[in-house]
């Protein structure tokens, strides 16, 4: 029988947000449809739209450094996109319940004004903030800020640890001007009072990505919200009993912590349907400039000459490792790219796959749950109701067309199932995940 | 430049400027209250003020809270159509880019209407926040010019026309058009470009008071003294407005005794800039003369809600009707259509490039 305590008597629930990731080549901008990236009115328009559906969060991602390619600005991808807080900020005067979490970087930001800013949007919005907590280590990234690529990679959830834990002690309610909070470490050195009062949350609920050991010691220890990977049944479940494990040590409970991975999701009315639908997006998302830009990041020179319909570059790739420029690069990723591309070789032969259909093969990001809504419902009730996860970030590919979707269709399935509210409950993030009130001033 | 009648702005922080207006008993209430804030920059906006200043510090208020002031301003932009809004960030506890980041974005939620207030906080506590001692002198004023420097460059990283969506041949955009800064400032470098693409007004409005010497990088110069005046126009100050500390008669309540009760709780020292106590028609008779000296007037008020309502109900009627001042007009649409001042060309556009590809 799952663990169903912290549910109270209604029973588990699938909790949904919105990762708007307002970067990246999942997104459809080619589609006469599609919304514009970068205006203010799309973000409203998807707000609202997801408190519509009861939603728990609308969430922004960020990246400091536009992507490149080859020593420019990568352009095939959309791209541009607003300070996350500032545009949370404007959507709080236009929502009244969904949550609004930020993706702000702990490796370069101040803490105090940082966790100022934040206090600031979770106090203005009747306690909906959230902070998705991520680092970057590539002095890349780094060129944009006063101390350049300062922290080393292995150093970099120590520092968002402390981090994390400044900004609970300036959101604790307890500082004064005469009792400043003061932190001074090798890594976080600052004295500063806070000038916001505890939101009505008590402070922002925090989101951690990290799958690193470092990142799922960072999220056991400090998250609310784990925003993992591992949307696989099993991978979700061996995820889950892995953080719910890590837990422990630090004195917490298995209800303190809920855990959304991020997912696309392709609806159909029939599963044919939907089918076709998915194969669509992936061939737009890999058309043929991506599938060349995708492998010109690893061989390290310009492959525009080939046809990506055609075998892959016969070219050696150029010596050296991958550079960072393209942001997106997984750590475990970012050595060995010669094995990488002979095993990739290797399967093409084998399979007689163009340049694009290899990428479409290796380079991840099918869609995650494609389906009719019933098929996409009952799916979720069974990863909920055995606590393999809580429920899911939805990653669109078309606005709003995509997320509509998921409010139109499969919301009211997920009702009819019983694993999903039919009205909010409650006013703030933190009552929506069903997450307990921060003890205060607890660090 | 002359603009045909002043311009008004109100700073919109707080209880008010003095530093017992948050104290009085039965007061205004929390500062912090986000329902205030809109009421009052409502109300600002109906009276024709051309823009809001929100004060910040770091550090918080003597009574009470602050929220910061982008996020304020962040808020408001949806609840307004026409009012300018403009935060103070400071150079001395922030990053740069983040700081430039938050003005664009600030520009594009509100179509056009985000200013800068430049601040400059060097006390030990403000400096403190981020680790840091008080900058010396020579280094603060170089850090002011740093920081408007990159955030100009950074706004416009992006070309206008950068974003192509070119279905032909897969480009959302064009690179040749979105472009690396290589800024190299005293304490600090930044590559560049900018995460967020060109504001719509090109540039966000920098309002810079005199004392930061950057008149020259400012399109509004703050002086408390209109000796300083021409020396702002010198410097090549597109703009500049008096800031005019105010406390007006009430019913019942000549402003003289009111800040003297006041003065009672907390005493409002003097800042440098001039001070207006009276009846509301004598302030009217003042701002007439200011006209064809500054280009508009910054209020700060010394309690916001007594001296508010007097100031928009009373003051600024008087003043449109005799063309003394003047607010937003019908066909202005961003900040710097009402001000009155044109969207700048940007500095990595190329004109012989953008005359073909046109």
């Amino acid at each position: 029988m799952p663990d169903q305590q912290h549910h109270g008597d209604r029973g588990p629930r699938v909790h949904l947000g919105v990762f708007f990731t307002g970067v990246g080549p999942q997104l459809l901008w080619a589609d006469p449809a599609n919304a514009s990236h970068h205006a203010v009115e799309t973000f409203v328009e998807v707000a609202q739209l997801l408190e519509r559906g009861l939603f728990d969060a609308f969430f922004l991602g960020e990246g400091l450094r536009v992507r490149e390619n080859r020593g420019k600005v990568f352009d095939l991808d959309v791209s541009g996109r607003p300070d996350a807080i500032t545009q949370l900020a404007a959507l709080a005067a236009v929502t009244d319940r969904i949550g609004l979490v930020a993706t702000q970087n702990a490796t370069y930001n101040y803490p105090a004004d940082l966790a100022r800013r934040l206090a600031s949007l979770d106090f203005i919005s009747g306690g909906r903030a959230g902070w998705n907590v991520v680092t970057t280590d590539n002095a890349w990234t780094g060129e944009n800020f006063r101390h350049g690529g300062w922290l080393p990679h292995e150093r970099r959830y120590e520092r968002a640890t402390q981090f994390v834990e400044a900004a609970k002690q300036l959101w604790g309610g307890g500082a004064t001007a005469d009792t400043p909070v003061d932190v001074h470490t090798d890594l976080v050195s600052f004295r500063a009072t806070p000038t916001v009062p505890p939101s009505p949350q008590g402070r922002p609920v925090l989101f951690q990505a990290g799958d690193s050991d470092g990142g799922r010691e960072l999220a056991a220890r400090h998250a609310d919200v784990v925003f993992s990977r591992h949307r696989d049944y099993q991978e979700a479940l061996a995820y889950a009993h892995d953080l719910r494990s890590r837990l422990k040590k630090y004195g917490r409970q298995p209800d303190q912590v809920r855990i959304l991975p991020g997912a696309s999701v392709v609806v159909g009315d029939t599963p044919r349907e939907a089918e076709e639908k998915a194969r669509w997006v992936r061939s737009e998302q890999v058309n043929g400039p991506r599938a060349i830009a995708y492998l010109e990041q690893y061989w390290g020179t310009d492959l525009s000459a080939y046809d990506p319909d055609g075998p892959l570059p016969d070219i050696e790739p150029s010596a050296g490792e991958l550079d960072p420029s393209r942001g997106t690069i997984a750590v475990e990723r970012r050595s060995g790219k010669l094995e990488l591309i002979a095993g990739w070789r290797d399967l093409a032969a084998e399979r007689g796959l163009s340049i694009r259909q290899l990428v479409l093969e290796v380079s991840g990001g099918h869609a995650a749950f494609t389906g009719t809504p019933g098929q996409i419902a009952d799916t979720w009730a069974h990863y909920v109701r055995t606590r393999a996860v809580d429920g899911f970030n939805i990653t669109p590919h078309l606005l709003p067309s995509s997320l509509a979707d998921i409010v139109d269709k499969i919301v009211p399935e997920l009702q009819a199932r019983g694993v999903y509210r039919t009205e909010y409950e409650g006013a703030t993030l933190r009552e929506h995940l069903d997450l307990p009130a921060p003890s205060a001033g607890k660090p | 430049m002359s603009t045909a009648g002043l311009l008004l702005a109100v700073e919109a922080a707080d209880a008010g400027a003095d530093p017992a207006a948050g104290r009085y008993p039965g007061g205004p209430g929390s500062a912090l209250d986000p329902r205030l804030l809109r009421a009052r920059v409502a109300a600002a906006e109906r009276a024709g003020f051309a823009f809001v200043t929100f004060g910040d510090r770091p550090a918080p208020p003597p009574t009470g809270g602050r929220l910061e002031a982008g996020v304020r301003a962040a808020y408001l932009s949806q609840l307004t159509r026409r009012i300018g809004l403009a935060p103070m960030l400071h150079v001395t506890t922030t990053e740069p880019f983040h700081l430039a980041t938050q003005l664009a974005s600030l520009d594009h939620a509100s179509h056009g209407r985000a200013a800068w207030v430049v601040g400059a906080a060097n006390d030990g506590p403000a400096r403190a926040t981020i680790g840091a001692a008080p900058l010396d002198e020579a280094a603060r004023r170089q850090e002011v010019r740093d920081v408007i420097d990159v955030a100009r460059a950074l706004w416009d990283s992006w070309e206008d026309d950068a974003v192509i969506k070119d279905v032909a041949t897969g480009r959302f955009l064009d690179n040749d058009k979105v472009h690396h800064v290589r800024f190299e400032g005293l304490s600090f470098s930044v590559i560049g470009p900018l995460i967020t693409p060109r504001p719509p007004q090109g540039q966000v409005v920098v309002i810079a008071t005199d004392s930061l010497g950057v008149a020259d990088r400012a399109d509004i110069t703050l002086v408390g003294d209109l000796s300083a005046v021409e020396g702002a126009r010198a410097a090549g100050s597109p703009l500049v407005f008096a800031e005019l500390e105010v406390a007006l008669d009430r019913p019942g309540e000549p402003a003289a005794s009111r800040l003297e009760r006041l003065d009672s709780l907390a005493p409002w020292p003097r800042t440098g800039r001039a001070r207006f106590t009276g009846p509301a028609a004598g302030l009217t008779d003042f701002l007439a003369g200011l006209a064809g000296r500054v280009d508009g007037v910054l209020f700060h008020l010394a309690e916001a809600a007594a001296d508010f309502p007097a100031l928009a109900d009373q003051v600024l009627p008087a003043l449109t009707a005799n063309g003394v001042a003047r607010g937003p007009r019908p066909d202005d649409i961003t900040l710097r259509d009402v001000l009155g001042l044109a969207r700048p060309v940007n500095r990595f556009a190329d004109p012989v490039r953008s005359k073909y590809s046109a």
